[in-house]
């Protein structure tokens, strides 16, 4: 322990350890400590030299069901795109890494994360191509089946769902693959000349011990799309109104901070609650 | 069952990568159309292109995304290695609080990190501009050089240095000539996450950039809400090729999550 530590070792952890941490204690810390002090605010200091202190911005969220009717919106989508996720995604991980293998399954993996890596606003965009009345997917569909079609999928909820669940799909890939990669070969041997059929290796050998994995892309995709607030409008239109839109429209184009902090602080203490809840199940799935 | 599911799960697989890959083409493709409404029949074109080139907005903002990208990849990779390396080697008391405190950046909406920095940097008068915006990405970006670097390190013999040390080698020169080396591929893999965690934030870019100054994805943003331009999808397809390619030749070289 500390006592153990040379004073020379002391100094040399300091100096390793606090260029990164006093960064994220401006950037990130402190941050979130005054967003919590002005969330207490009747107005912005600097604006207004009367402020003072309040809970009213934390009243409003119960006051009118608005927003409480939006969270619960905004949650349910955390939770179909995560459930779409892992639905399409472990599959995929799981094809990945048990069935291809050498050259062929590391060409794969690169084009499954590719995607990852380019502009997230670049491809909700070219959803919004795709998926426009008469669009190219309406032109397709058209090209191939013999009646009229009219998906009018542009501006709906489905919309969203699609490109959020594009979006964050290499995620659960990702941590499932690399879970999944890890699994030693012998086990599955083992399982299988014992006369355990796929499906019972899936069910009591690849998948609770990919769990931790598998877990992990879920609380990556949940937490940002909970806060998601640019997909819904560009995807979304008149449907695209969630909890992190009204969030942004407080800071952007209402300019009231101080409720724009109070709803934030709902939003993380609800997200800090769901992954509270979940952590025993996370922590069982590690051991 | 055993023979019918591997090939269930190729094709699963085949739908996905059309899935993943279909609107990013449609992009690219439309990028060539001559059409500004996106209309078919398709008729080629290189006039966006030539649009893109032509319009100081999108040049001043990508030249400012790739700058902060590369300031944020500096700082962060030097930073962040210097951390792991910390947290690797020393035990001491708090060691596990300082660990879990790396995950806020990650845990969070970067939603409520954005309006938190934005609230925060005008209150201490910093305020909006490139250097709040480089402030934040590095934050951000921290925490995945960390995680990243720190897996390499778990793989590394720390035998290796008692060795080096033993043979008369200072703490320094074991550090630049035995852990440095070996933990390349971490640091290589960190530093391209902070770039790519950098060149492709919005949200933290949007709550911090100035309206005049902003990055690339805020400038898409605005354009998109704006109304569709062609010489939006111009940009992107450039972005989506050169990020593509820049990655595809990375993950060749450190055989990041390749086969075992």
């Amino acid at each position: 322990m500390a006592d153990t530590l040379a004073p020379e070792d002391r100094r040399r952890l300091f100096t390793l350890l606090s260029p990164a941490y006093l960064w994220l204690t401006l950037a990130v810390f402190l941050p979130l400590s005054a967003m919590l002090f002005f969330s207490f605010l009747t107005d912005l200091p600097q604006d207004a030299p009367d402020w003072g202190f309040t809970l009213d911005n934390y009243l409003k969220f119960g006051d009118s069901a608005v927003y409480s009717t939006l969270l619960w919106k905004s949650l349910k989508l955390g939770f179909t795109v995560t459930f779409f996720c892992i639905l399409i995604g472990y599959p995929c991980a799981l094809v990945l890494a048990r069935t291809i293998k050498g050259r062929a399954r590391e060409t794969l993996f690169l084009l499954v994360i590719l995607p990852f890596w380019s502009n997230s606003l670049v491809r909700i965009f070219s959803w919004a191509i795709v998926l426009r009345g008469n669009g190219v997917l309406e032109r397709a569909l058209e090209a191939v089946l013999p009646w009229d079609i009219r998906l009018n999928l542009m501006f709906t909820t489905h919309a969203v769902v699609i490109g959020l669940v594009h979006s964050y799909l290499p995620y659960v890939i990702l941590t499932s693959y690399l879970a999944l990669q890890a699994i030693d070969d012998d086990i599955i041997d083992a399982a299988r000349s014992m006369g355990a059929s796929t499906l019972a290796i899936l069910r009591r050998l690849l998948l609770p011990l990919s769990l931790p994995g598998l877990l992990a892309g879920a609380v990556l995709v949940f937490v940002p799309v909970v806060g998601s607030f640019m997909e819904p409008r560009i995807l979304g239109g008149r449907h695209g109104t969630y909890y992190g839109t009204v969030i942004e429209d407080q800071f952007v184009a209402v300019y009231n901070w101080p409720l724009g902090a109070a709803l934030s602080f709902v939003l993380l203490a609800v997200v800090l609650l769901i992954l509270g809840l979940s952590s025993p199940v996370l922590r069982k799935a590690r051991t | 069952m055993r023979r019918f599911l591997p090939t269930l799960g190729r094709v699963w697989l085949a739908l996905i990568l059309v899935f993943l890959y279909a609107p990013i083409l449609v992009m690219a493709a439309m990028s060539f159309n001559a059409s500004p409404f996106y209309q078919l029949p398709f008729e080629f074109s290189t006039r966006w292109y030539a649009d893109m080139a032509g319009n100081p907005q999108i040049i001043e903002a990508s030249l400012r995304s790739i700058l902060i990208a590369f300031a944020t990849m500096a700082l962060a990779t030097v930073m962040g290695t210097a951390a792991s390396v910390a947290l690797f080697r020393y035990e001491f008391p708090g060691k596990r609080i300082l660990q879990v405190l790396l995950f806020p950046p990650i845990a969070i909406p970067w939603l409520i990190t954005g309006t938190a920095m934005l609230v925060f940097f005008f209150a201490i008068g910093i305020g909006r501009g490139t250097p709040a915006v480089l402030i934040g990405h590095v934050a951000l970006a921290l925490p995945y050089v960390i995680v990243t670097v720190t897996a390499r390190l778990s793989s590394f013999d720390v035998t290796l240095e008692e060795a080096a040390r033993s043979m008369g080698a200072d703490s320094w020169t074991v550090l630049r000539r035995v852990t440095l080396p070996w933990i390349a591929p971490g640091i290589v893999a960190g530093a391209l996450f902070a770039f790519a965690v950098s060149f492709d934030q919005f949200v933290v870019s949007y709550f911090l950039a100035e309206p005049g100054d902003s990055t690339l994805p805020v400038l898409i943003y605005t354009a998109i809400r704006k109304g569709f331009t062609p010489e939006i999808n111009a940009i992107s397809t450039i972005i989506i090729t050169l990020s593509m390619g820049i990655m595809f030749l990375a993950t060749r070289k450190s055989s990041f999550g390749g086969s075992r």
